[in-house]
C-alpha cells in the first residue's frame, strides 16, 4: 500500500509497510496513478500528452527498483508481527496519578468536569501515593524505566503529597532496580519560585496548560469567578520554561470550534518565547457548542497546512520552535510492534484515582465499568485488561486499511469508546485530523532534508 | 535515481526482530493526554 499527496510543491509518496518516504517528480507521481492498475505498456500512452515514452520508461524502472528493495509496495508484515504483539505480555510501566480531583479553574472543556471526574472533590493521600509506587514497582517486571505523571484536576493543590511521593519513589528505586521519571501537569495558578525550583530538580517533564491568545485562553480557561487566567500564568510559564533551558516541557493548549484559526494561537505561544508547543483539538461530546464537527474539517486542514508553512518559514529565520503534533522521526522512531499497539492504556499505562482505584487511563477515570482494581488489590479484572491488550492496528478494521496506521498506531481508545461505545472503532474526525497532521509533519521533514 | 529521492532508508520490516522490548515511553505521557501518536517517539532499545 502506498499513499501519495502533494503539498507545498512537493510530490510525496509514502510506502506504508516499510515506512519509506519518497519525493518524486511529476512523471513518477502520475505513473503511480496507473501502476498496478493497468498493464504497464498502456501507461505511456495514458500519459502521452504529458510525458515522453522515454521518461515514463525511466520512471517505471525506478519504481521497480524500489519495489525490489522493499521500499515501495512492500509487503504487509502483519502476519509476522502478530505473534510478537500477542505474546508481548505487557507489564505496567507508567501510572497517571490523579493527585487532586479538584481544581482552581473552571475550564469549559475539562474532561475531568472541573476536576471532579464524575465524582466528588478529593485529594490523594500520601499513603495511597506510596501504595501506587509499590504497585508500579511490583507490576513492572524487568522494565527499568518507569513513568509517573502527576495529573489532576490541579496537582499543585496537593503539592505536599506530590513531594512525598517523589521522595518515597527515590528512596526505593535503586534497590528495586528502577528508574523513575516524573511529569507534572499544571494550570500555573499556584506556581511560585519554590515550586518551580522543585519541579526543575525533580521532574523529567512538565506540561503547562495554556490555550494561546489571551481572549482564546480566557474564554475557555476562566477562574471560578469568571476572570481570565492568561495574565497570571504567562509570566510564570515563561520563567519556568526559561529556567529549564526551553527543553523538557510543553505549553499545552486545546483548540475548539471557537478558534479554528488556532495557528494564530500556536504562533502566539511561539511569540511569547515558548519553544515546545502542543495545541490539540478538543475531544468532547459533539453536542457541546465548541465541539469539532465534520464540517469544520476543511478549515482545520487549511489551518494545519498554514501552520506547517509558518513553522518552516520561522525555522528558516532562526526562530525554531517545536510543535508536538508535527514531530516525526523518519530515520528512527519506534519499532513496528510499538507502532501497532499504540498507547498502552489498560496494559502498560494505568490511571490511579485519589482513593487508589485503577482505571485503564486518565480518560476512563470515573466510568465504573472500567474500574480494574485498586492499588491494594492490584488488577482484579483481567478481562478489562484483556480487552485493551487486544487493541492494535490489526484488530481494528478501519486501521488495517488506513495508510497512517504505523504513524498513528490506531488512535485513542478513549476517543473510540466515547464516540462509538467500543474500543476498536476509531473516532473518524480525529482520524481525519491525524492523517492531515502526519502529511504536514512529513512535508516539513521533506523540506528540511531537501535544504 | 533521477526521478525519485528517498528520504529514509531505515525500514520498518527490519525493526521486527529486535522490537517490542517495551522500554520506551508510553505515548500519552509526553504531552497530549487526548490522542495517540507514536511516530515521534524515541526508541530506547539502542
Ligand atoms: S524501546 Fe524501541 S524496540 Fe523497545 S518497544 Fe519501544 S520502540 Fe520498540
Ligand atoms: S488515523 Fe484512524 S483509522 Fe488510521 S490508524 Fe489512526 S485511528 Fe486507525
Ligand atoms: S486511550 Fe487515549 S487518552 Fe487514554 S492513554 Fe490511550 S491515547 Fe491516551
Amino acid at each position: 500500500m502506498i499513499h501519495k499527496y502533494r503539498m507545498n510543491g512537493l510530490n510525496i509518496v509514502l510506502d506504508v509497510n516499510s515506512g519509506a518516504v519518497h519525493l518524486v517528480d511529476d512523471v513518477v507521481y502520475d505513473i503511480l496513478d496507473f501502476y498496478k492498475e493497468v498493464p504497464e505498456e498502456e501507461i505511456a500512452s495514458k500519459l502521452a500528452d504529458k510525458y515522453t515514452a522515454e521518461a515514463v520508461k525511466e520512471g517505471l524502472e525506478e519504481i521497480k527498483e524500489l519495489e525490489q528493495n522493499k521500499m515501495l509496495y512492500s509487503e504487509d508484515i502483519f502476519a509476522e508481527v502478530i505473534p510478537k504483539v500477542e505474546n508481548r505480555n505487557p507489564v505496567v510501566k507508567a501510572l497517571c496519578l490523579h493527585i487532586a480531583h479538584d481544581c482552581n479553574l473552571k475550564c469549559k472543556y475539562c474532561f475531568a468536569e472541573e476536576g471532579e471526574y464524575h465524582g466528588k472533590r478529593e485529594l490523594m493521600s500520601l499513603e495511597v501515593g506510596k501504595k501506587a509506587i509499590d504497585f508500579l514497582i511490583k507490576s513492572s517486571g524487568n522494565r527499568k524505566n518507569l513513568e509517573v505523571d502527576f495529573f489532576g484536576g490541579e496537582p499543585l493543590m496537593n503539592f505536599d503529597v506530590v513531594k512525598g511521593i517523589v521522595e518515597y519513589a527515590r528512596s526505593v528505586e535503586k534497590e528495586a532496580g528502577k528508574n523513575f521519571r516524573f511529569t507534572i501537569t499544571t494550570n500555573g495558578i499556584l506556581l511560585n519560585d519554590d515550586i518551580m525550583n522543585y519541579i526543575n530538580e525533580n521532574m523529567h517533564n512538565v506540561v503547562l496548560s495554556i490555550d494561546g491568545r489571551k481572549e482564546v485562553n480566557d474564554r475557555m480557561r476562566p477562574r471560578a469567578g469568571g476572570q481570565g487566567t492568561y495574565d497570571t500564568i504567562v509570566p510564570k510559564f515563561q520563567k519556568l520554561a526559561d529556567s529549564r533551558n526551553q527543553t523538557d516541557y510543553y505549553v499545552r493548549g486545546t483548540f475548539t470550534r471557537y478558534n479554528l484559526d488556532f495557528s494564530k494561537d500556536v504562533l502566539h505561544l511561539a511569540d511569547l518565547g515558548f519553544k515546545q508547543i502542543s495545541v490539540e483539538p478538543v475531544v468532547t461530546d459533539e453536542k457541546e457548542p465548541y465541539s469539532i464537527r465534520e464540517e469544520d474539517l476543511p478549515a482545520i486542514f487549511d489551518e494545519y497546512e498554514n501552520l506547517a508553512m509558518q513553522i518552516l518559514e520561522r525555522r528558516k529565520n532562526g526562530q525554531w520552535f517545536n510543535f508536538f503534533h508535527f514531530m516525526i522521526d523518519l530515520t528512527g522512531g519506534p519499532c513496528v510492534v510499538k507502532r501497532m499497539v499504540g498507547c498502552g492504556s489498560g496494559t502498560e499505562y494505568l490511571a490511579v484515582t485519589p482513593t487508589g482505584d485503577l482505571y485503564p487511563c486518565h480518560q476512563f477515570v470515573g466510568m465504573e465499568q472500567f474500574k480494574m482494581g485498586t492499588v491494594d488489590t492490584g488488577v482484579v479484572k483481567p478481562e478489562i485488561r484483556k480487552s485493551f491488550e487486544g487493541c492494535n492496528v490489526y484488530t481494528k478494521p478501519k486501521c488495517r486499511e488506513c495508510w497512517a496506521r504505523f504513524y498513528c498506531s490506531g488512535g485513542c481508545v478513549a476517543n473510540s469508546y466515547n464516540t462509538h461505545g467500543d474500543l476498536i472503532t476509531p473516532y473518524e474526525i480525529g482520524c481525519e485530523m491525524q492523517r492531515k497532521r502526519i502529511e504536514c509533519a512529513i512535508m516539513i521533514k521533506a523540506c528540511e532534508n531537501n535544504g | 535515481m533521477k526521478h525519485i529521492n528517498t528520504l529514509n532508508t531505515k525500514l520498518l520490516q527490519n525493526t521486527v526482530a529486535k522490537g517490542g522490548c517495551g522500554e520506551c515511553q508510553t505515548s500519552c505521557q509526553s504531552a497530549c493526554k487526548t490522542s495517540c501518536t507514536v511516530a515521534n517517539q524515541a526508541c530506547e532499545n539502542k
